[in-house]
């Protein structure tokens, strides 16, 4: 019975767990990118899951907001899950070969969108010291 | 679980669980999700209750144990019932508040019934384990209703955000806790669940710290695209 219950458990987090994210995701595929970060992260219209690890080492060099650690921690754990489903369930069911890229992109997207914030917000930072 | 890793974590999480309804005032949200942050609070007050019992009667103690259980227990009736608000908000529209109620009520006396005749059969018939038995059933009948309650959200395309938000939160809340209980009761010896289960603790005060904060009560989204299986 427990095992059952343990089984049913995991399906089901897993699958909240991957709405919950989509929902974080949503309001930034809607964003465009500014000039600048589609130059230094090569991204134009759809970014690819390949893009992630690259701009996520681009993010770490912009000072952190705090709004937003909680945020990117989830995503990227969220990125690593499906690189995960990627290397095992694609492998038997094809299908989750393209929805796990087009996942992968999505991440990518939301974390060129949050690089876009970190920029414009050191700009502001930098901006409030020359004033003082 | 005390230890410097297991106070830091105890710490955090209530720490988390008063700035969901700090959060929630100063937004503007605390009258609108009043059973939720009413939970938070009483999850935070109960933190320092526990704390209080801990540092005076210690954690082998019974006083500590008896509290530790009993709360634990009206704790997640509190959550069952902050889940119905939830259904309340969802079903506002079709006037059925009075039939989620009953069903709620019935539900919930099944569920302590079903834990009684577990404890019952049971070697050790005591009021403790009938505590214990009776959060955990309601942390899988929990995880059952949210579960249905977002198979709702998408088909009555319910669009606002931070409801979405909130109820999949709670979806993932009830499932790792229901998850880890039954991992416990498969492997009883297994040391670390001491330290998962406050962790675990941690993520549900946060994402409603995060949705109350972050989210206009007026945002919407499209929850169709949500969906792990594409409507």
């Amino acid at each position: 019975m427990a095992a059952v219950i343990f089984l049913a458990s995991v399906a089901a987090l897993l699958q909240l767990f991957i709405s919950y994210c989509r929902s974080l995701i949503a309001p930034s595929i809607k964003q465009p990118l500014s000039a600048e970060v589609r130059d230094v992260t090569g991204i134009e219209k759809a970014a690819s899951g390949e893009d992630f690890v690259r701009v996520i080492q681009l993010l770490h060099l912009c000072p952190e907001r705090p709004e937003e650690r909680g945020h990117i921690r989830a995503i990227g754990f969220y990125f690593r899950l499906l690189n995960f489903m990627r290397a095992t369930l694609a492998r038997v069911i094809p299908a989750v070969q393209s929805w796990t890229e087009m996942e992968r992109g999505q991440c990518a997207y939301f974390a060129a969108v949050a690089l876009d914030r970190r920029i414009a917000f050191s700009r502001d930072m930098l901006a409030q010291q020359i004033d003082v | 679980m005390p230890g410097t890793i297991g106070y830091a974590i105890w710490f955090l999480g209530a720490l988390l669980e008063i700035s969901v309804v700090v959060c929630a005032v100063l937004r503007g949200s605390f009258r609108r999700y009043l059973c939720l942050n009413l939970y938070m609070l009483f999850s935070f007050l109960l933190s320092v209750g526990r704390y209080w019992f801990l540092s005076h009667f210690g954690l082998r103690s019974s006083e500590y144990k008896y509290f530790y259980f009993y709360s634990d227990a009206v704790l997640t009736i509190f959550l069952y019932l902050a889940l119905i608000t939830l259904y309340l908000h969802v079903f506002d529209e079709m006037k059925v508040e009075k039939f989620v109620r009953l069903a709620a009520i019935l539900l919930l006396a099944g569920t302590a019934l079903f834990s009684y005749g577990v404890v019952q059969q049971s070697q050790t018939k005591m009021l403790t384990g009938f505590f214990v038995e009776l959060s955990q059933n309601l942390y899988f009948v929990g995880l059952v209703l949210t579960y249905v309650l977002w198979g709702a959200i998408l088909k009555l395309r319910e669009s606002r955000t931070q409801l979405i938000q909130l109820v999949l939160s709670l979806g993932v809340y009830f499932s790792a806790f229901a998850a880890t209980f039954a991992l416990g009761n498969m492997l009883p010896n297994f040391q670390l669940i001491g330290y998962i289960v406050p962790v675990f603790g941690c993520l549900l005060p946060l994402a409603w710290a995060y949705a109350f904060w972050r989210l206009s009560p007026d945002a919407r989204m499209v929850p169709a695209r949500l969906a792990v299986v594409p409507r």
